[in-house]
């Protein structure tokens, strides 16, 4: 088991590579050192936090403002409307989506490949796969333009004897969706369970030992406890990683079962997939790089794991690229007459600047992660992965509004644009997406402290008893 | 504290000695095995292989139950479907079948997962008797203080047959360890 090895033989050195983890530290080090951040007394809490959590949190009143003014005004208030049914909305959630897939990779594929690194920053990975799968969720929800009803897309015996259309891909993409935030969920809270029993022993404050206590179900770390714990962890990985490609999958589907041009490809799934991981390991970046410093995590997110996270972007990266290049052959090759125009269209339409931008910030600047210099500059990395996070978006705009807004017939052509209250609902969510990041990161350890001891040199600790 | 009472303690739930580092942890652990106790556990703030083995922890129940999870979610799903298609809903677009089962398959590849990762996680926790909002381990100070850190602790249970209350003290504290005390019930 790769970040689960126990073995108590040093690992061989690898004197080419920089470590995982800072040398010095010892089992206690490492907990004294996560464990302290959650741990900070709320009038110690640092003055950023506060001003980043008030900052998060006005945005989120934005989003309960444009929400609250789409369910008493109703869908007319977004720049939908025919032929373009499917606005920021459909774009968001999949945007949102994808990013909430770096955090199964890296906790589950990862760990399947044994690839240690992962250890520092699965737990925030995953945290920010909830999150993001929260905010995703929001949309198709509201989108219904009856969100009250929305539990009519889920099978249950009803007095109108109806049941869902199951060969519809959007009622799979119900399933596929709500069967990740749940495993996710799982996922996230198994691997807390032996922290918050940190926690618990920790705590001073009466209140927050309950509340650890309450939710570490009584942990105590006996071997027997540990023997079931890792084959279950082990299981949930294994189960998570067909689920995390079966989701991106599914969400293709929404657009590939259907006929219109630009959306009918047999890549769509791999594409999706390899673009959800470009823009999930870009967010993982984003949130990571200023957090870094704030929390003082140099010894345990190193720069190690920055250069790792920068090729694993730049390799996802080519893939969406060489889906772009396909795309193009497709509508070339296929010899039809509406894909050859949509393609032209795409790159020299009334939408031209958003292709390319696309093009810009998703094949373009990367392109900067071949060089050592810009994988090890945190600033770069940093610039380079807000590219890549504008740019996924401009992709899935390109891929829906751009194919809706002119398809087969020019008679029922049209142009999209959002309205104010589809940007409200967009950064709104960003607003509940951070304010739910600094809520986590002020109240849960944001990094596995007991896979953390694994990772310490098995002499570490003898060393400490013996001074 | 029962600590005059001989033989098999009345109010004592256990002797629990406390090792520098795992690796000693497992030599102990593998040693109190050997001597013949069975109600013996170990406590360490990761999982240690060797302290698994040593207490002969091989089989886990889990696979087992995530394997019967899965089936059911897989079968359940499934069902689900044929049900609704055949018999509760039946709709006939054009005369076509109405088990389409390939278009089936999405849902229900996702409820197996869903049922087998839910089984894994209950089933754990089942396993492991969790939760337990109280046991006798956390009575001892060291325990509750360093159990989650960096202490590892053996402990051999009153309920063992072979548990004498100064017999095992003794077989306990010649392993080495750094601590030996009573674990109160």
């Amino acid at each position: 088991m790769a970040t689960l090895d126990t073995r108590l033989e040093p690992l061989p050195a690898k004197p080419h590579k920089a470590p995982m983890i800072a040398p010095g530290h010892t089992p206690g080090s490492v907990t004294e050192h996560i464990a302290s951040i959650p741990l900070t007394p709320l009038q110690k809490t640092p003055k950023w936090w506060l001003a980043g959590f008030a900052v998060s949190f006005m945005i989120l009143m934005v989003f309960l403002w444009s929400v609250g003014n789409l369910l008493v005004r109703g869908v007319g208030i977004w720049g939908i409307n025919q032929p373009v049914g499917w606005g920021f909305d459909i774009i968001n959630f999949v945007w949102w989506i994808g990013i909430g897939h770096a955090g199964t990779l890296i906790s589950a594929i990862l760990l399947l490949f044994r690839q240690g690194w992962r250890t520092s920053i699965n737990r925030f990975a995953e945290a920010m796969t909830l999150f993001a799968v929260a905010c995703a969720g929001m949309y198709p929800i509201l989108h219904t333009g009856r969100p009250w009803l929305a539990y009519w897309l889920l099978p249950y015996p009803n007095s109108m004897g109806l049941w869902p259309q199951f060969r519809s891909p959007l009622i799979w993409d119900v399933f596929a969706v709500s069967t990740y935030a749940t495993v996710s969920l799982l996922f996230w809270y198994t691997g807390l369970v032996p922290d918050l029993a940190t926690m618990r022993d920790r705590a001073t404050n009466r209140v927050a030992k309950i509340v650890y206590g309450a939710l570490s179900l009584g942990w105590r770390g006996s071997a027997k406890h540990w023997h079931n714990y890792e084959t279950a962890y082990l299981l949930l990985a294994g189960l998570s990683t067909p689920l995390v490609l079966s989701v991106h999958t599914v969400v293709s589907f929404d657009f590939s079962a259907g006929i219109i041009p630009g959306w009918h490809a047999t890549i769509f799934p791999p594409y999706f997939v390899a673009g959800a991981v470009y823009a999930g390991f870009a967010m993982v970046l984003t949130l990571l790089l200023p957090l870094r410093p704030l929390l003082k995590l140099h010894d345990f997110v190193t720069d190690r794991h920055l250069q790792n996270m920068a090729k694993v972007m730049l390799a996802t990266g080519l893939i969406v690229v060489y889906g772009y290049a396909m795309e193009f052959f497709f509508g070339w090759y296929s010899g039809s007459h509406a894909e050859r125009f949509m393609l032209m269209n795409r790159a020299i339409g009334p939408y031209k600047w958003h292709w390319m931008t696309l093009i810009l910030c998703n094949a373009i600047v990367p392109q900067a992660l071949w060089f050592k210099k810009v994988r090890s500059s945190p600033i770069a990395l940093f610039i380079v992965a807000m590219f890549i996070n504008v740019g996924m978006w401009l992709e899935r705009f390109v891929i829906i509004v751009v194919s809706l807004s002119r398809d087969f017939l020019p008679s029922s052509w049209g142009m999209y644009r959002g309205s104010i209250w589809d940007w409200g609902v967009f950064i709104g969510t960003m607003g509940l997406f951070c304010a739910l990041l600094f809520l986590f990161i002020r109240f849960l350890p944001m990094i596995s402290i007991f896979e953390m001891r694994t990772m310490v040199p098995a002499d570490a600790g003898e060393k400490e008893k013996a001074q | 504290m029962s600590a005059s009472v001989a033989g098999p303690a009345v109010g004592l739930f256990g002797l629990m000695a406390e090792f520098p580092d795992p690796k000693s942890l497992a030599k102990a652990a593998r040693r109190t095995h050997e001597a013949g106790y069975r109600k013996v556990e170990a406590y360490t703030p990761f999982p240690v292989e060797e302290v698994m083995e040593a207490l002969d922890h091989h089989h886990s129940k889990v696979p087992l139950m995530v394997l019967i999870g899965g089936i059911l979610g897989g079968l359940g799903g499934f069902g689900l479907q044929m049900w609704a298609n055949l018999s509760a809903y039946p709709m006939n677009i054009g005369g076509r079948p109405l088990i389409s089962w390939p278009a089936f398959i999405i849902p229900t590849f996702e409820c197996t997962i869903l049922g087998a990762s839910l089984s894994a996680v209950i089933g754990m926790f089942a396993l492991n008797g969790l939760p337990m909002p109280y046991h006798p381990v956390f009575n001892v100070p060291r325990f509750s203080e360093r159990g989650s850190t960096d202490g590892y602790f053996l402990v051999i249970e009153a309920a063992d047959p072979k548990f004498d209350r100064s017999g095992t003290q003794i077989f306990l504290e010649d392993l080495n360890p750094s601590e030996v005390s009573e674990v109160e019930p």
